[in-house]
């Protein structure tokens, strides 16, 4: 689904949003109120200048409009791979965007994502990875990195890859992965606009996301380790 | 001098805190070991790369965590990553003087690559829900594999870092850039031009490493020593301050196309030379002049 196609289905009401290049931004209105759009297009790669933009968005929001909800629509391929942008500090700009949205956060703005069509790595990372509630549409692309690029790395033979995958989801592309291990809260489908409302009335609470890849068979252990070492003697 | 480079991270850990005080959650003897590893035949520790604990730092109460490189570059799985979470949702029950970071990570374990990377989104939240909460969080980089991927982006979420001459710090190493962009693009052989790009040098220039020492753990530790008193601030002003800062290096330097270029836009004399000047000397020739 393509950005344009996906604001008017999540706000029939109207939204007000600018494109300019891969990035997007405006307002939704939305059954509870305005929502805050910060967003980006064709599988955009986030380097500086994206990571930049975001994060000037986000400290306007806070600025201009106390607890307004966010929604982050990021399509992304992943960080941007130059020496350039390493130069400069590229995961520096990620960080500083992800300090805007904790500051968003602490301030009572509740910070929603949804990936329409891909998430991939850092560029997952720096972006709806960040939000109290991550969506997806079902037909989303979301990885670290294809099941050959994984081979040719780790050695492993891709046959191998390939059939653990059927059964495991700890490493393998998929949106239904990224549900089970507890990343993604739930896949939104049908009425977008009512989806988005429920969302938006839904209680926030601290990071939630061992605790559902746990119950959903996804991830074993990452809730009951972090809890061992959180309460361990002494 | 004891190397800090050369050391292993458990080493790291004796060397920074006061002796005799660390004391580690998790120990290997309880065999928390990656099961994901197994089932790909790769051999795992019962650590899981990394070691997570408490102990005193000039006779402070502080958490340390310690990645090894020498276990897959230190990069992060499931347990790796939960072990980490714990430690920091554990500072913000316990509110010690400080978190430390021993960072030495390429970032998410490519064998258990969704788990990994949710695994540092989760630390990342962990880390900004402890500074929120006022306990802050200083990082070390200085180890043999530097600090790459989704650690390079934790890294900078600290309220400071330390770094060696040899420390590097980024997202995408190297390797990855030229693989997939090919070598014209980064050549990941040319060890001066890879160290120049994202070695403790250019950082400690451009403001991100608070600290430049000498590779020698005594040097860590006092550096270390010297931030414990830094105080968390992610308000309004602080972040705003911030995007001043990184909006103007993107005005200053974003057409430099090499670090050199940095440099000599800083107003240092014969940059050429500050890779050859060992930290003392090195401080002295570009102090006042940092981004």
């Amino acid at each position: 689904m393509d950005a344009k196609t996906l604001l008017a289905k999540l706000f029939p009401a109207g939204s007000d949003v600018a494109f300019d290049g891969l990035f997007f931004h405006g307002t939704g209105e939305s059954a509870s109120g305005k929502v805050a759009i910060i967003g980006s297009v064709d599988a955009a790669p986030i380097g500086v200048e994206l990571a930049f933009r975001m994060a000037a968005d986000v400290l306007e929001i806070v600025r201009e409009h106390p607890a307004r909800p966010i929604l982050l629509l990021v399509d992304t391929q992943g960080q941007r791979l130059s020496r350039r942008d390493e130069l400069l500090g590229i995961n520096g700009y990620m960080a500083h965007l992800a300090k805007c949205l904790q500051l968003a956060r602490n301030r009572g703005h509740k910070i929603i994502g949804l990936v329409y069509s891909e998430a991939v790595s850092g560029g997952f990372l720096a972006s709806s990875l960040l939000s109290d509630h991550c969506y997806a549409l079902p037909e989303s692309q979301v990885r670290v990195m294809n099941l050959p690029a994984m081979s040719r790395i780790t050695k492993i033979p891709l046959e191998r890859l390939e059939e653990l995958s059927q059964s495991s989801p700890v490493f393998a592309p998929g949106v239904a992965n990224y549900l089970k291990m507890g990343a993604i809260q739930a896949l939104w489908e049908g009425d977008l606009a009512q989806r988005l409302a429920e969302a938006l009335d839904a209680p926030t609470e601290s990071d939630s996301r061992r605790q559902w890849g746990e119950q959903r068979d996804g991830r074993r252990l990452a809730r009951a380790v972090s809890e061992r070492v959180r309460h361990a003697e002494p | 001098m004891n190397s800090y480079y050369e050391a292993s991270a458990r080493e790291r850990l004796r060397l920074l805190l006061d002796p005799g005080t660390f004391h580690e959650f998790l120990p290997p003897s309880e065999r928390v070991a990656s099961p994901h590893l197994l089932q790909l035949d790769t051999p795992a520790a019962f650590d899981d790369g990394i070691i997570v604990g408490k102990g005193l730092l000039d006779g402070r109460a502080v958490l340390a965590a310690a990645q090894e490189g020498g276990f897959m570059g230190g990069a992060v799985g499931e347990v790796h990553g939960a072990k980490l979470v714990g430690l920091l949702e554990r500072a913000r029950d316990e509110r010690p003087a400080a978190v430390l970071l021993l960072v030495e990570s390429g970032g998410v374990r490519l064998h258990e690559a969704n788990a990994g990377l949710i695994g540092v989104s989760e630390i990342m939240r962990a880390v900004l829900a402890l500074r929120s909460a006022g306990v802050p969080v200083i990082v070390l980089d200085g180890g043999q594999f530097g600090c790459f991927g989704g650690m390079g982006i934790v890294a900078r979420l600290c309220d400071a870092i330390v770094m060696s001459e040899e420390g590097r710090l980024g997202l995408s190493g190297p390797e990855v850039i030229e693989t997939t962009c090919g070598v014209e693009e980064f050549d990941s052989r040319d060890r001066a031009l890879v160290w120049r790009t994202v070695g403790g040098k250019h950082r400690y220039l451009l403001g991100e490493a608070d600290a430049l020492v000498a590779d020698d753990a005594a040097a860590f530790r006092q550096a270390a020593i010297d931030l414990l008193d830094t105080k968390p601030d992610l308000s309004l002003e602080a972040l705003t301050a911030e995007h001043e800062r990184l909006g103007g290096r993107l005005e200053r330097f974003g057409a430099c196309r090499d670090a050199l270029d940095i440099w000599s836009a800083l107003g240092i004399a014969a940059p050429e030379k500050l890779p050859l000047l060992e930290a003392d000397a090195f401080r002295a020739a570009v102090a006042g002049k940092r981004a």
